[in-house]
């Protein structure tokens, strides 16, 4: 990389000149009055769905108004300290948890959500995974064929092509060891355009190298004369006649975290959910949304995930470089409707992730952080929502409003999840380990493949002893054409609500079964398509 | 190297419909024994005028948990006490950043630490926090860690989340654990 041209890609945060320059970005921490604003097309939400449909319904001459919950942080303010972005950027500090606190949910929220901290894997929708939806919940237009040119066109405006330099050791041990023991392994491709190589994708990318929502959509839809409203929370949708006619909003302190007395109302005959599959159910039962079949916030998927750490002869350096690079989809290969299948990936390695997923504490969890440079991570993505035993979690409210998600983790689960702790385990030895321990609150450790084999065989694995963690959040409003199994439409409208689309995760009728920023941002791209096509006939047509 | 053999792996006891059925009855008391002690919510001003989630207690309660938590992991020495004083701070500036759901749920578990009745009952601490011996701060951690009782197992693992998230964030553990801190975007 040219030394010149880097230092010029560092120092520059476009999205701070485009301030300058007259964007119209509101921060409702500091509004003094209400605000009410209209427009032709409301986004909620400004991540991969949000931001994908704010670029094409801009570019089709549509005055669009984003709303977004967290706050507005752009290159400038990343500092890649993760005590810093996790409180910053993330839900609830980065613990979010489920119910019954069996798992940890990482899911961005600021301005271009999840993308502006995701670890950049790009996946299309695996054609296992869309001949199941077309089989199981008639859905037809999302072939393989169908979506190929949509994906297409998102690859390239976000630079999504296969990484060239040589992947990182904790990524490449992956490698090694599946090819050892005859596993199939594969290149990750990424969104990125000139990438330092730094590993830090996770606390917000300090060079904009990272080509998320925050440096390409919402800019270009900005420029065009969209509206950003940050720190504003979507409480309701006022709706009546199966139209919804307006979306309330609540201003949230300069910390993101409580309600003030601002409120913000706007008006629009098109609403669009695009605030994540915890969000956007919930906003549809604060709201009443009619739900005559009880689908709402149903059928909540998460790719709970298990991990697997190892120790290496030789140094990892798990913080540093890309963080995901190498993947194995050899346990999907199977009929998904079968027993828990998992898609095998490295996770970055930098001290309060690994720190506060490690179980256990004291003189045996320090001795373990004592070998972070050595260490190396695997972790095991449980592709859930394809079997009958597999039915996903569901999202509801507190007391006060704020949306939880019961997930239970059952049997069912636990068989897959054991198996995975398996695999792990067999390729981190393929790969040279010394050690292995399977994350889970016996901290037990193995030294050999068969010692790992009979151990894992007999760790009693529920709730709260595992460590499960989940950074994909999906489902809650599936699409479909049947109302009584769908909340929206394969147009990506509400069955019930006939101006209400939902544009983000929670469309999937399962989980993905890959890492889903390109499969929200090709199904996206088809869907707000076709709707602009529809909202704005004698321009387009 | 950290080696724990197979033959510690904590054997669960068999859930009988009996057990299950004291837990859930312990934990509803246990809650609503919360709800009944936490009567409020305020932020409050620190010393520093930097808004405080955690009252007096609550960081009593952490500055005694911490040595035994991070056992192995922050100094043992005289300068501990510096580094003891930022984790505390650390988990005020976290639980700060929380939302009020969580902050009241964590209020709620400080709050039935802090009483003596229920830290005997529970935390099995029967001096108060700062006389608290490691031995039996060391026995609490394990017992809630290994407990039947979800809500205690989850109480553990706000306190191991929290703790440990606010140390290894602090670039003073770094060194010992090799980590270099993020990388300068300076170039030459």
């Amino acid at each position: 990389m040219a030394a010149a041209s880097s230092r010029a890609a560092g120092s520059l945060d476009p999205f701070r000149i485009g301030l300058a320059s007259g964007w119209k970005v509101i921060d409702a921490s500091t509004l003094s009055q209400d605000l009410t604003l209209d427009a032709d097309v409301v986004i909620v939400g400004t991540g991969a769905g949000g931001g994908t449909a704010a670029e094409i319904l801009s570019d089709a001459g549509l005055l669009v108004v984003l709303i977004e919950e967290g706050p507005l942080a752009t290159s400038s303010d990343f500092h890649m300290r993760e005590a810093e972005a996790y409180s910053q950027l993330y839900q609830e500090s980065s613990a979010r948890k489920t119910k019954d606190k069996a798992i940890n949910i990482l899911q961005g929220r600021c301005v271009g959500g999840g993308t502006t901290v995701n670890w950049t894997s790009s996946f299309r929708t695996p054609a296992a995974t869309l001949e199941h939806w077309a089989r199981e919940f008639d859905l037809r237009g999302f072939g393989v064929a169908d979506l190929e040119p949509w994906f297409a066109r998102m690859e390239q405006r976000l630079g999504i092509s296969p990484w060239l330099v040589a992947a990182n050791e904790n990524n490449s041990a992956l490698r090694r060891g599946a090819n050892v023991l005859g596993i199939s392994s594969g290149e990750i491709q990424r969104n990125v355009k000139g990438c330092w190589n730094l590993g830090y994708c996770g606390m917000g990318c300090p060079t904009n190298a990272k080509q998320s929502m925050l440096v390409t959509t919402i800019p270009a839809a900005l420029a065009r004369g969209a509206t950003l409203v940050t720190r504003a929370r979507a409480w309701t949708i006022e709706h009546g006649n199966a139209r919804a006619t307006s979306v309330h909003c609540i201003g949230l302190d300069p910390g993101g975290t409580d309600p003030t007395a601002r409120k913000i109302t706007v008006h629009a005959p098109t609403f669009i959910l695009s605030a994540g599959a915890i969000g956007s159910p919930a906003l549809l039962i604060r709201s009443k949304a009619p739900d005559p079949h009880g689908t709402v916030g149903k059928r909540s998927f998460l790719h709970p995930t298990v991990v697997s750490a190892a120790l290496m002869p030789d140094r990892v350096d798990g913080f540093a470089g890309a963080p995901q690079a190498i993947y194995s989809d050899h346990f999907l290969e199977r009929p998904p409707d079968g027993p828990l299948g998992y898609k095998l990936e490295a996770p970055p390695l930098h001290p309060i992730l690994v720190a506060t997923t490690l179980p256990g504490h004291g003189v045996a969890h320090a001795n373990w952080m004592r070998e972070l440079a050595h260490m190396h991570v695997l972790i095991a993505l449980m592709r859930d929502g394809f079997h009958a035993r597999s039915p996903g979690g569901s999202v509801g409210l507190e007391s006060d409003g704020s949306p939880v998600l019961d997930y239970r983790l059952d049997e069912f689960f636990w068989e897959g999840a054991r198996r995975a702790f398996a695999s792990m385990a067999e390729i981190q030895f393929a790969a040279g380990a010394k050690t292995v321990m399977s994350l889970h609150s016996t901290a037990a450790s193995y030294s050999s493949w068969p010692a790992a084999k009979a151990g894992i065989a007999a760790l009693a694995l529920e709730p709260l002893q595992a460590s499960v963690v989940s950074a994909h959040v999906m489902g809650g409003c599936p699409l479909g054409p049947d109302p009584k199994r769908a909340v929206i439409d394969p147009s990506g409208r509400h069955h019930h609500l006939e101006n209400l689309y939902v544009f983000d995760g929670s469309l999937f009728p399962t989980s993905v079964g890959a890492n889903p920023q390109l499969s929200i941002y090709g199904i996206t791209a088809k869907l707000a398509t076709e709707l602009a096509v529809r909202l704005t006939p004698r321009r387009l047509g | 190297m950290p080696q724990v053999p197979n033959s510690h792996a904590r054997k669960l006891p068999n859930k009988t419909r009996r057990t299950l059925l004291k837990a859930g009855i312990a934990g509803g008391v246990v809650l609503v024994l919360a709800r009944w002690m936490v009567t409020s919510y305020s932020p409050r001003e620190s010393a520093e005028g930097t808004r405080s989630a955690l009252d007096p207690s609550a960081r009593t309660i952490i500055a005694a948990i911490v040595p035994v938590l991070l056992e192995g992991a922050i100094p043992d020495v005289d300068t501990s006490v510096e580094a003891r004083a930022e984790v505390v701070a650390g988990v005020d500036r976290a639980v700060a950043g929380l939302p009020p759901g969580s902050r009241k749920e964590l209020e709620q578990l400080f709050a039935l630490l802090s009483f003596a009745p229920t830290r005997c009952l529970l935390a099995g601490v029967w001096s108060s926090w700062p006389d608290a011996s490691r031995e039996s701060v060391a026995a609490f951690l394990a017992s809630w860690r290994d407990s039947r009782f979800t809500l205690l197992v989850s109480g553990y693992g706000a306190l191991h989340q929290l703790i440990l998230a606010a140390w290894y964030g602090n670039a003073r553990s770094w060194p010992a654990i090799g980590y270099p801190g993020p990388p300068s975007l300076e170039i030459g």
